[in-house]
């Protein structure tokens, strides 16, 4: 291709970006919520990648190590009455909901205690309690049925948004323009949210589009959007607040371009360096020195006085909770039989 | 000589394509990664170069159309879905476009496009990464489709779809890409003749499949010869438009007609081989009901036990067979 525009700057250069956050005036108790957030979804995903390792867990599963911080940033302004949509890569989107660990685990064992009932997998989760409506992985799916759910949520007028979380290779599918142009014009209270990780599978994003950032498709669409670091909690909050409030208060859809990057490879629990056309160790080892948990944990020590010990604590509590939460998912049976049939029309089998 | 897996066999098929036509290209998703489409594609891009074997961004839609585009302009491209499931989106260019344009624009154009959708299930990857959706695409006036069974049909296939006049929707199942067998060299295939044919001799039972569940089918043969049962195997190979004339003359004479197919079963391809059963076949010679072996009328599970209860084995054909002769 001729011509890449780098339109991202330095938020696409990991060498820049990796010190500590600016807390901004926000409140220590609130952030130290987000850095046990943000260490659940990174504990539960390796928990994840063990079950993979060891061969417990046979379907597809892909991890979002690295990128915790835009779902957390962007939940910390929703409720239980908003409607959540995700893709293949949805274990954070749905944790960061506080939605039940081991309904996860149990998912990804394909167990009837979990969150779809054993039926889906992991890319398959479910729990409208905490307003997740359901990840699917045919890419771009679920974008315009989170433009659905704001029409619904329009037509209620109950205030509540809706929010499609997806990445920067489903931006490629037609159906995510004809979707921020039908949010815009309807004024839908709709938040999309891109997580883009330079990647889609094995191909890097200059491989794929002729510019490293996707907010040029809100533009077009006259969609108001942020272009923000994904790695920065506070700054993914921020922008999360902004649009939130606006689609709230009537003035329509909005769009999050969170730039970050996936630890591990596309599917499964290794990092894949060898499969990505660009994807080199030393692109990673950069990428992780912008982590975006560490960054948040030096900025609370370094300006609002946290121990260690006080983080150290709360990470043992997280991973005796995914250790439980994994033990449940062991311990639970798999559906049944007759759920097969059962599950496929109202009122079971045909 | 040594075996050719069917994998293998599909990227000899692109090779021999390509060489022989420098029109011919091959396009869509994965094509430049070492584990998306197994090693049924591995190197052609280094062999070709990537200006012929084009790594596409996630765009079902638009790569499919570009496809069409560029038959309808003297090109034979192939255009490659790694999943049935993903394919769905470039469903209208397939269905209203390279289907219909010969027969819309009065029989003067033709999309010289090959499709190649892969089937990939199991592996609990669950409801939207399990689909065989052939009998869609059968059910399409002016749509080829080819079911390869074997590897030397994976190759020889593949080389009618690049070379046809017509619109082809060639579909391979990953289950069968470990199936290996000693191939004659390649030559140029002509698509209208690829017609079903007998893989198994036997005068009881006739069983019809295609693709994966021909497998199903010479297993389940081989467990009823141990009921004294005599099956004979017919490999539909072309699913359309479809030549009765085999499945009609085995039906007649062994008596007894199973369908076996890897979709479901309203509307399904064993619906079809059933109705043309029915209807060519005088019920005089008819020793006992039709019947079919499909998946059953639910989406693809996840869950280990029920991934097991769903997908017919070579004892389910078995055991449908030995009801026949209750
Ligand atoms: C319609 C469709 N096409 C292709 C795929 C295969 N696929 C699964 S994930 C993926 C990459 C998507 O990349 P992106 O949207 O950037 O999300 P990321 O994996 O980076 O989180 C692809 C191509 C699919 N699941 N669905």
């Amino acid at each position: 291709m001729k011509g890449f525009q780098n339109a991202l700057g330095a938020l696409a250069d990991p060498k820049e970006l990796t010190g500590a956050l600016d807390l901004k005036n926000l409140p220590t108790d609130w952030l130290v919520d987000k850095y046990r957030d943000m260490m659940t979804i990174r504990r539960a995903e390796e928990a994840v990648a063990g079950l993979v390792r060891s061969g417990e867990a046979k379907a597809p599963c892909h991890l979002g190590i690295g990128q915790e911080a835009v779902a957390v940033g962007v939940s910390a302004h929703l409720n239980a009455g908003d409607k959540v949509y995700s893709g293949h890569r949805g274990h954070s989107h749905y944790l960061a909901l506080h939605a039940p660990l081991d309904g996860m685990m149990a998912e990804v064992l394909g167990k009837a205690t979990g969150a779809s009932g054993g039926m889906g997998g992991s890319m398959h989760l479910f729990a409208p309690e905490v307003g997740f409506h359901g990840s699917v992985p045919i890419v771009g799916a679920t974008i315009p049925i989170a433009v659905g759910a704001g029409l619904a949520c329009k037509m209620d007028g109950k205030g509540q948004v809706a929010v499609a979380y997806f990445g920067d290779g489903a931006c490629e599918e037609g159906v995510v323009h004809e979707s921020l142009n039908l949010a815009r014009v309807l004024d839908l209270p709709v938040l999309f949210v891109c997580e883009n990780n330079l990647y889609s599978s094995h191909l890097d994003i200059h491989l794929r589009q002729p510019s490293n950032s996707v907010a040029r498709f809100a533009e077009a669409h006259r969609v108001d959007h942020r272009v923000i670091d994904g790695n920065d909690v506070v700054a993914v909050s921020e922008a999360a607040a902004d649009l939130i409030a606006n689609a709230r208060a009537g003035k329509g859809p909005g769009f999050i371009e969170a730039v970050t990057f996936r630890w591990l490879g596309h599917v499964g629990p290794n990092e894949d360096i060898d499969v990505g056309v660009r994807r080199s160790p030393g692109e990673l080892t950069a990428w992780k020195r912008r982590d975006p948990v560490r960054r948040l944990t030096d900025a609370l020590s370094a300006s609002r006085g946290v121990g260690q010990d006080r983080f150290a604590g709360i990470d043992a509590e997280i991973v005796r909770a995914v250790d439980e939460a994994v033990a449940f998912a062991r311990a639970s049976a798999y559906p049944e039989d007759r759920v097969l049939l059962d599950y496929v029309y109202a009122g079971g089998a045909a | 000589m040594s075996a050719v897996s069917y994998a293998d066999a599909i990227r000899h098929g692109f090779e021999y394509a390509m060489e022989r036509d420098p029109k011919c290209f091959a396009i869509g998703q994965g094509l430049w990664s070492p584990w998306y489409v197994g090693n049924s594609m591995r190197d052609l891009d280094r062999r070709f170069g990537k200006e012929r074997v084009i790594d596409t961004p996630v765009s079902e839609l638009a790569t499919t159309g570009a496809a069409v585009g560029a038959a309808l302009n003297g090109y034979h491209p192939i255009v490659v879905h790694p999943r049935m499931d993903f394919m769905i989106l470039a469903a209208d260019q397939i269905v209203n476009q390279a289907a219909k344009w010969r027969h819309m624009l009065g029989g003067k154009v033709s999309p010289t496009i090959a499709i190649r959708g892969i089937v990939n299930r199991g592996g609990e990857q669950g409801a939207q990464h399990s689909q065989a959706l052939h009998s869609w695409y059968a059910h399409v006036p002016g749509l080829r489709v080819l079911m390869p069974a074997t590897a030397a049909d994976a190759r020889d296939m593949l080389i009618a779809a690049a070379q046809s006049p017509d619109p082809v929707m060639y579909i391979d199942d990953r289950w069968c890409y470990e199936l290996a067998e000693e191939l004659a060299p390649a030559a140029d295939i002509d698509v209208a003749a690829i017609r079903p044919m007998v893989r198994r001799e036997g005068g009881d039972v006739t069983i019809a499949a295609a693709s994966y569940s021909v497998t199903l089918a010479l297993k389940a043969a081989d467990l009823l010869a141990g009921d004294g049962i005599e099956a004979e195997v017919v490999d539909i190979r072309q699913v359309n438009p479809l030549d009765p004339t085999l499945v009609l003359e085995s039906a007649a004479r062994t008596g007894r007609f199973v369908a076996v197919d890897g979709g479901w079963s309203t509307c399904g391809l064993a619906a079809e081989l059933l109705a043309l059963v029915a209807e060519g076949v005088a019920p005089s010679r008819l020793k006992a009901p039709l019947a079919r072996v499909t998946l059953p009328a639910a989406p693809a599970p996840t869950s280990k036990p029920l991934e097991a209860a769903y997908y017919p084995t070579a004892e389910t054909v078995r055991q449908r067979v030995l009801k026949l002769f209750g």
